[in-house]
């Protein structure tokens, strides 16, 4: 098992898909420019999963909107923000009913692409309804 | 209010809206229509020859006056955004009627407008008063809907007026059969929202059989959506309705087509009694008389 430090003050996204951890990266918007100290596990054996991605950000508490925006690459992401060396919140990531600002529609033909709109979805069983161009996508595909 | 998608709609708001359009009609045939104040503005960013004439016709009938705009002799060949264009006219007018090639722009632009927005066609996705009309033509003709066989024939994926039409048939409670070559089949998502919604279950055939049909709905096989085109040629064929299976079919049966239609209705069949597409056609009016007044009075 590998050991990664104790943050004292941050973030900690457990039980990410596995593969899936670059993404949520990419969603919370860290980069080699950022600057955050960062922790990535890849392939971490889950006894609930098989196997999990797990992400450790110092210095980042992240929004319910990017825990939101996690729920749609791994729905059972959960998300402990870091305070003093203590988990002060955990949240657990789900789908959340209506998306706006988060997520684009992937339909090329779709008024929102093409004028740069926010993207507003609404949640249909486990896919979301563009509101825009009204057709279904899996969450994933909004990323 | 504004009309952007018959999925928005419940089956009350349908039916007032028939109501109004019935009372339209008696206003019309009587040659005394009540008047309304205001403006409509005219949008269309792609060609339309009834939706566009009907929506200026229906405006003018009610008193209003049209304001028009054409696409190619506007600012958007300046560069103008789709939303500034919205914005601008918003300010110009009382109500707007617009068709663009982007799905969602009716949606997009009753966002930014205070006037209400009627949604003559975007792109693949929504037409709205053609839903409407098509439904009104079954009522007016066949008295009900409820129970009716309904065959809709032809490219059904692209479209648009095939996607809110088996929402309304599912409304009111159709027995609703997809005819369809195969590949341009109705989405699956489609049919899949309509039948959990409305609690029915519709048919798909890969042949065209009249015999039980109540009403048959043609849409245009388009050539171009073939890359063989020896395999375009024989769909056309094959789906072609010739006045032959027309006579196969109840003596009562009614054709129906959301036009243009090129040569998979015959000129042949324009004169037979079933043929109604053109009167189909001309109850844009008072369906589209109806939803500008009920849009104006906010109602």
């Amino acid at each position: 098992m590998l050991k990664v430090d104790i943050i004292e003050h941050g973030t900690v996204v457990d039980h990410i898909q596995a593969g899936m951890g670059k993404k949520v990266l990419d969603i919370l918007g860290i980069d080699e420019k950022s600057g955050n100290r960062v922790a990535l596990v890849m392939n971490v054996p889950s006894q609930k999963m098989g196997k999990k991605d797990i992400l450790k950000v110092e210095g980042v508490l992240i929004s319910a909107e990017k825990t939101d925006a996690i729920a749609l690459i791994s729905p059972r992401a959960s998300v402990n923000l870091i305070k003093d060396g203590k988990v002060v919140e955990k949240k657990q990531a789900e789908l959340p009913e209506s998306l706006h600002g988060v997520g684009k529609c992937p339909n090329p033909n779709c008024i929102s692409m093409q004028e740069k709109a926010a993207g507003k979805f609404h949640l249909e069983g486990q896919k979301y309804r563009c509101e825009y161009c009204e057709r279904v996508f899996k969450p994933a595909e909004l990323l | 209010m504004d009309l952007i998608s018959f999925r928005d709609l419940d089956k009350g708001t349908v039916e007032k809206i028939f109501g109004i359009a019935e009372d339209m009609d008696h206003q019309l045939e009587r040659k005394k229509v009540e008047k309304l104040d205001g403006i409509m503005a005219t949008l269309f960013f792609e060609p339309s020859t009834r939706t566009k004439l009907s929506f200026q016709s229906s405006a003018e009938r009610l008193g209003l006056q049209v304001v028009d705009f054409l696409a190619d002799r506007s600012s958007l060949k300046k560069g103008e955004s789709f939303t500034d264009t919205i914005r601008t006219v918003d300010g110009y007018c009382d109500v707007i009627a617009m068709r663009h090639p982007a799905e969602g722009a009716a949606r997009l632009a009753a966002e930014v407008a205070d006037a209400p927005v009627l949604n003559g066609g975007d792109g693949a996705n929504q037409h709205p008063t053609q839903t409407l009309l098509d439904l009104y033509t079954i009522r007016k003709l066949k008295g009900k809907i409820a129970g009716l066989n309904i065959h809709l024939v032809g490219d059904l994926k692209h479209a648009r007026t095939m996607h809110s039409l088996v929402y309304g048939l599912g409304m009111f409670g159709a027995k609703v059969t997809m005819v369809a070559p195969k590949g341009l089949e109705l989405e699956e998502h489609i049919v899949h929202e309509a039948e959990k919604k409305f609690n029915f279950k519709m048919e798909s055939r890969d042949s065209i059989d009249l015999k039980d049909a109540d009403v048959l709905y043609v849409c245009r096989v388009q050539e171009e959506r073939f890359a063989d085109k020896y395999e375009a040629a024989k769909v056309k064929k094959e789906f072609t309705i010739s006045a032959d299976y027309i006579r196969k079919g109840k003596k009562d049966l009614v054709i129906m087509h959301p036009l243009p239609k090129l040569d998979e209705i015959p000129a042949e069949v324009d004169a037979m009694p079933q043929a109604k597409y053109f009167e189909q056609a001309r109850n844009g009016i008072p369906i589209r008389m109806a939803c500008i007044k009920m849009l104006l009075e906010g109602a």
